[in-house]
């Protein structure tokens, strides 16, 4: 198989996904604002894990002086799943690739770079792996400080009104999802387990890491069960 | 109230998430092939994100009311298919508009 080692081709299929985080970091700097946290904080934050559900799960934890353990486990039940796409992008690594690549690359193996790296038709080289996370890296740590900054000089009316952004962004990442039955039932269970533990006794006394990793993980370990996908390369509807 | 230090929080959060990136990537050649843990990450990003949304939206805003319709606002974009920007604009109007009101009536 050729291999697709284009530094420019990198940059130019990066740049989608750096416009694309611009906005949702903006959103997660204007949340870390309103949650208490500084600008620098939420800079470094952004800069040293370039992760959107993780780093949003975070905040409320470190804002509220949540344990170390419950942070630890909170970010590894949220980005278990780059573990996955690690993998499968290891398989299409070009022989460029260095072992020193791999560490460097896999600090930037978001949701969509690994989609447009395993898209590629071709293994990928170092080169344009490189092209590709740098864009990517760098609007996601420019809207993290934007955010940040506006959230610090704009209005208590504008920033109230911007504090709903992200969700409704992880609104529009899940409801086109839910076409297909089994997700839309794991969805909904995971939002039943959810406010069970936001509104009945006991439950809500569990700190909001652990209500995330239970719930995430009650549902899509059940649906896994209930509602197994099929394996690559395996035909029919993979439901048996 | 802890007062366990930022440092430790970014080290531990980021470490840890650039572990599970970063070893299978350097470590690993095979494929998964256990269907149950690919089921499982398969549905995990859509439960995570759900999770982290309800309840939390109901209260991202001054208002329970503005942020009721900002939610109503973001499913029906999301359901027509718009992109994620337009999602959040449209639901930050309606959000804003709701308060203006609010505050005005008040």
């Amino acid at each position: 198989m050729r291999e697709n080692n284009s530094f420019s081709k990198g940059i130019r299929d990066g740049l989608p996904i750096c416009f694309g985080y611009l906005s949702v970091s903006f959103a997660f700097g204007i949340f870390s604002i309103e949650n208490g946290l500084s600008l620098w904080e939420a800079l470094f934050i952004s800069m040293t894990n370039v992760t959107s559900a993780g780093q949003l799960a975070a905040v409320p934890i470190i804002a509220s002086g949540g344990t170390l353990l419950e942070l630890a486990m909170a970010q590894l039940v949220i980005n278990l799943r780059y573990a996955l796409m690690s993998v499968s992008l290891s398989q299409k690594l070009g022989a460029s690739v260095r072992l020193v690549d791999r560490f460097l690359i896999s600090f930037v193996n978001t949701d969509e770079v690994f989609a447009v790296a395993i898209s590629n038709r071709q293994r990928v080289g170092r080169l344009y792996l490189y092209g590709l996370i740098l864009t990517p890296f760098l609007g996601w740590s420019l809207g993290t400080l934007l955010g940040a900054g506006a959230g610090n000089i704009l209005p208590e009316a504008v920033t109230s009104a911007l504090g709903i952004a992200i969700y409704a962004m992880f609104v529009a990442i899940v409801i086109p999802e839910t076409k297909d039955k089994a997700t839309a039932g794991c969805v909904l269970l995971a939002i039943a387990l959810s406010c069970a533990f936001t509104y009945l006794p006991v439950l809500k006394e569990v700190q909001s890491g652990f209500v995330i990793i239970i719930c995430a993980v009650v549902a899509s370990a059940l649906f896994a069960v209930l509602a197994p996908v099929k394996l690559p390369g395996e035909e029919g509807t993979g439901c048996e | 109230m802890n007062n366990t230090p930022f440092w430790l929080y970014l080290l531990v959060m980021a470490g840890v998430t650039y572990l599970i990136r970063m070893l299978p990537m350097v470590l690993l050649k095979k494929r998964i092939q256990n269907r149950f843990i690919l089921s499982f990450l398969h549905y995990i990003p859509y439960t995570v994100l759900s999770v982290m949304t309800i309840p939390a939206i109901f209260a991202a805003t001054s208002y329970r009311l503005s942020a009721w319709l900002g939610f109503l606002a973001a499913v029906v974009m999301a359901l027509c298919k718009r992109s994620l920007v337009s999602v959040a604009a449209v639901s930050c109007c309606v959000v804003f508009v709701t308060e203006s009101i609010i505050i005005r009536c008040l």
